[in-house]
């Protein structure tokens, strides 16, 4: 006797259909599992056998083939253990195989017949939902996670025996609390930074116009609060980002079950990790921390640290929002569209500027050069962040996050009612021809803009990215044309400095 | 053809011994042979004292060497030959104990008789603030007419260099290998910026390698081509400080740059003022130690028409680099003060270091 059961194995970010098929014939006892997977889909053998015994169940003693079906896609992980089990059970008649061709069953199983939550929950229940199933059947402690696609029938029992009866109808069925919209989360708050006005604004304009961002300053500045409370000031998520977010830590493992991940991604990979650790990759493909960022920020502390090999990964994945890897005959596609903030120490001794510096202008040039790998040219904005003063330390906060992100979120507003009909949804994402089109400078600032250009000051591509920032600035203050002061702004602020100088020498 | 006078034979050929004794140059000079001394010797006297052994073959060498592929090969190297008997020769070596017998130059020749010069020399790890220092020294000596003569090394050497250039500069150069040879090889683009606007001296033949006796050579025409000599940082016992000595030796000024008296790159010019050097504040003292007059400071013409704000700016950053939060005590200066800065960078008057500080151009 045979049946046939869907599950989902998982590629990329994604869920593929996987057919489990079970034949249960006469024959030597026996208990085979084809259909290319890994280690772990071999050993599901033992865990099925035990757990269904386990369970109170018979295993059949008669000859057992499992097939995958399709036979050519990898299926890695232990998901396949519960679908693997029911087919048997079903296909041995210990169970009703009717309502397995509507559900879709993913799962591990314990020795004892526990069902463990898998990695991914949230993607298979996509692709179930896009296939046609109705229904889903999983670990308890998912169902929240999968109910967030409200059209699927999301079921849940902790052991064997439970799904046993879900299947046979003796339960009714366990459904999560109705997904709620994404929870405010609790993230750090601008209100704890004391002094910081620069890097304050500038985080504003990063976060407003979507600009990447560069920090300078010595150790123990504050570099890393600030990058920690963007994500705070940033618009909050729509239900269909944290659905995109949700999924992807969800498939690498951060996702401990419950609902939506309410918080905007922040991430803060160390310097000595692996290109591929970065933008994504691996023997079996994982998404890298360049996804795990996605609609969120990446934090690149010490950036001069950073392997160029690294960077040089990094820098089209944050250029196109997305990345391709590609592992033998497939591809998977992980979205990175993240805010980049980078930090970095001023000179080598760290003290850069003050009298305790100990760096000569070679040094502070090959630090510079060490710094002006293939990210640099994506940072809009340089601020120097530097100790507070003790009486700023004493003072009033400049600004609260939610302050901040009214601001934020009005500029947003305005660019896309601007950028609506083009591929850009934020002016740091404009190309050279959207800058021309909806970057209109007065006529004042463009000849500040262009006295800059024309001493030498900005190359061409610097040009664009001033036009940006100060496109940005002007839609924090509600202005449609760019006035000589945000220019004069966005000059104030930007990254590449230098090039007068360098241009003399 | 009477003001351009062919390089003379006898004098090329010494140029070529040199080369052919560097070595021994540089064993002798280890040895405690003074270097001016040694340059000082006859090419006869010079060649047996440092090679008792070979000295005749060497000279004998030397002397089949004939006049035209000599001078041809200044012209292949796009260099002119400028003997010491060439009235171009500039009169400031003339003088000299041990005058090259000819530089190789490439330029504007125009400059070595020309009015006033002055030898900026200093540390090639010079701190940010000791370049910001050697190129405003470059472009005020170079705005008030005078040359400015220096080693185009890192450091304080190029930072004058460029001074001088952003000035439209009258600016001399003297390498210590062939002229035609940048060195260092990173600073190739100033190199050109210096032989199109101005001029590039060196003593030896074409092509030649600096080799390390030849510094303290070129530093000692650094020295007598420069009415005065101004050190801007200086280590003790360092490069700079033998210039400074040389200028001395050849009854010229010297001239030191005050610092912190902790920081090492001080503490050779501070040891110089000690020993009675002139301080050297800024461009109008260097003009003043090269003219011998007071110098009438023109108003600079970049703080014509500057508004209020931006001139208190202005002297708020007096003379450090600074941060905009230094700058703007409340958030509600923050936007006047960051627009500030980048019209005062506009106009030339303020720059961003590559830390992201803000400091004034001197």
């Amino acid at each position: 006797m045979n049946t046939a059961l869907t599950t989902f194995a998982l590629h990329g970010i994604d869920a593929r259909v996987v057919t489990v098929e079970v034949d249960v014939s006469r024959g030597l006892p026996n208990f085979v599992i084809v259909g290319l997977g890994d280690r772990a889909v071999r050993e599901a053998r033992e865990r099925v056998r035990a757990a269904i015994l386990n369970s109170g169940f018979e295993f059949p003693q008669k000859r057992i083939v499992v097939n995958l079906a399709p036979a050519h896609v990898r299926k890695v992980g232990a998901s396949f253990d519960l679908p693997i089990a029911c087919g048997i059970l079903a296909a041995s008649a210990q169970i009703p195989a009717t309502d397995l061709a509507r559900t879709a069953v993913f799962g591990e199983l314990s020795l004892t017949g526990e069902v463990r939550p898998c990695a991914g929950t949230l993607a298979v229940a996509e692709a179930a939902h896009r296939v046609g199933i109705d229904a889903l059947l999983l670990a308890p402690e998912r169902v929240e996670e999968a109910a967030l696609i409200e059209e699927l029938e999301v079921r849940g029992a902790g052991d064997l025996a439970g799904i046993a009866e879900v299947l046979r109808g003796d339960r009714s069925d366990v459904r999560g609390p109705a997904p709620r919209e994404a929870p405010r989360a609790e993230l750090p708050d601008l209100a704890d930074v004391r002094g910081q006005h620069e890097a304050l604004e500038a985080l504003v304009i990063a976060a407003a116009g979507g600009h990447n961002l560069l920090m300078s300053g010595p150790p123990g500045a504050g570099k890393t609060m600030l990058a920690r409370r963007l994500p705070s000031i940033m618009a909050p998520m729509t239900r269909g980002e944290a659905i995109e977010v949700t999924r992807i830590h969800s498939v690498a493992g951060l996702h401990s079950g419950g609902g939506l991940v309410a918080a905007r991604p922040f991430r803060a990979p160390h310097h000595m990790i692996s290109p591929s650790g970065l933008a994504g990759g691996g023997a079996t493909p994982r998404p890298g921390e360049a996804c795990l960022a996605h609609n969120g920020v990446l934090f690149l502390d010490e950036l001069s640290e950073f392997p160029r090999s690294s960077l040089e990964a990094l820098r089209q994945p944050l250029e196109d929002g997305r990345v391709a890897i590609v592992r033998g005959q497939q591809s998977a596609i992980y979205p990175t569209q993240a805010m980049l903030v980078a930090a970095t120490n001023p000179c080598p001794c760290g003290h850069g500027g003050t009298r305790r510096c100990q760096c000569t202008e070679a040094d502070l040039a090959r630090h510079r050069r060490r710094l002006s790998g293939p990210l640099l040219d994506r940072i809009d904005l340089l601020v120097v962040v530097e100790r507070p003063s003790s009486a700023a330390l004493r003072g009033q906060p400049a600004m609260t996050s939610a302050q901040a992100r009214d601001r934020v979120v009005a500029a947003r507003e305005r660019q896309r009612g601007r950028l609506a009909d083009t591929a850009a949804r934020t002016n740091a994402q404009m190309d050279a021809a959207l800058v021309r089109r909806f970057a209109a400078l007065s006529p004042k600032a463009e000849r500040v803009l262009s006295g800059a250009y024309d001493q030498g000051r900005l190359s061409a591509r610097g040009r664009d990215r001033v036009v940006r920032v100060a496109r940005t600035i002007a839609d924090l203050a509600a202005r449609e044309r760019i006035a000589p002061a945000d220019v004069l702004k966005a000059l104030g602020l930007r990254q590449e400095i230098g090039v007068a100088h360098e241009g003399a020498a | 053809m009477s003001d351009e006078a062919l390089p003379c034979v006898a004098c090329l050929r010494r140029t070529w011994l040199l080369r052919e004794l560097s070595g021994a140059i540089e064993i002798a000079r280890n040895g405690q042979r003074r270097l001016p001394d040694l340059l000082a010797l006859p090419d006869g006297v010079l060649a047996r004292a440092l090679m008792p052994g070979r000295a005749a073959e060497i000279l004998r060498c030397v002397r089949r060497l004939d006049s035209h592929s000599l001078r041809e090969a200044y012209t292949k190297a796009g260099l002119v030959a400028i003997c010491r008997h060439d009235p171009r020769y500039p009169p400031s070596l003339r003088d000299d104990r041990a005058p090259p017998a000819v530089l190789g130059a490439r330029g504007d020749l125009g400059l070595l008789g020309r009015g006033a010069a002055i030898a900026i020399v200093g540390t090639r790890r010079c701190s940010a603030d000791g370049a910001e220092v050697a190129r405003g020294l470059g472009r005020g000596l170079a705005v008030a007419g005078v040359t400015v003569v220096s080693g185009m090394a890192l450091g304080i050497d190029s930072a004058s260099h460029e001074g001088a250039l952003s000035a439209g500069g009258p600016t001399v150069a003297v390498l210590a290998g062939g002229a035609d040879v940048p060195y260092p090889a990173r600073k190739r683009r100033l190199y050109n910026d210096i032989a199109g606007l101005g001029l590039i001296v060196a003593e030896l033949p074409p092509g030649t390698r600096p080799h390390r006796w030849m510094f303290p050579a070129r530093n000692r025409i650094i020295a007598a081509l420069g009415a005065a000599t101004i050190v801007v940082e200086a280590a003790e016992r360092s490069g700079s400080l033998i210039t400074a000595e040389l200028a001395l030796e050849a009854g010229r000024d010297v001239g030191a740059v005050p610092g912190p008296v902790l920081s090492w790159r001080s503490a050779g010019t501070n040891a110089l003022l000690r020993d009675g050097a002139v301080v050297v504040r800024d461009a109008a003292d260097a003009v003043e130690l090269a003219l011998g007059v007071e110098a009438v400071v023109a108003p600079d013409a970049r703080l014509a028409g500057l508004p209020h704000e931006l001139r208190r700016l202005l002297t708020q950053l007096d003379g450090t680099h600074m941060t905009v939060d230094a700058l703007a005590r409340t958030p509600a200066d923050l936007d006047a003060v960051l627009c500030g800065l980048a019209e005062l960078e506009l106009r030339g008057l303020v720059r961003r270091a590559v830390d992201g500080r803000w400091g004034p151009v001197a």
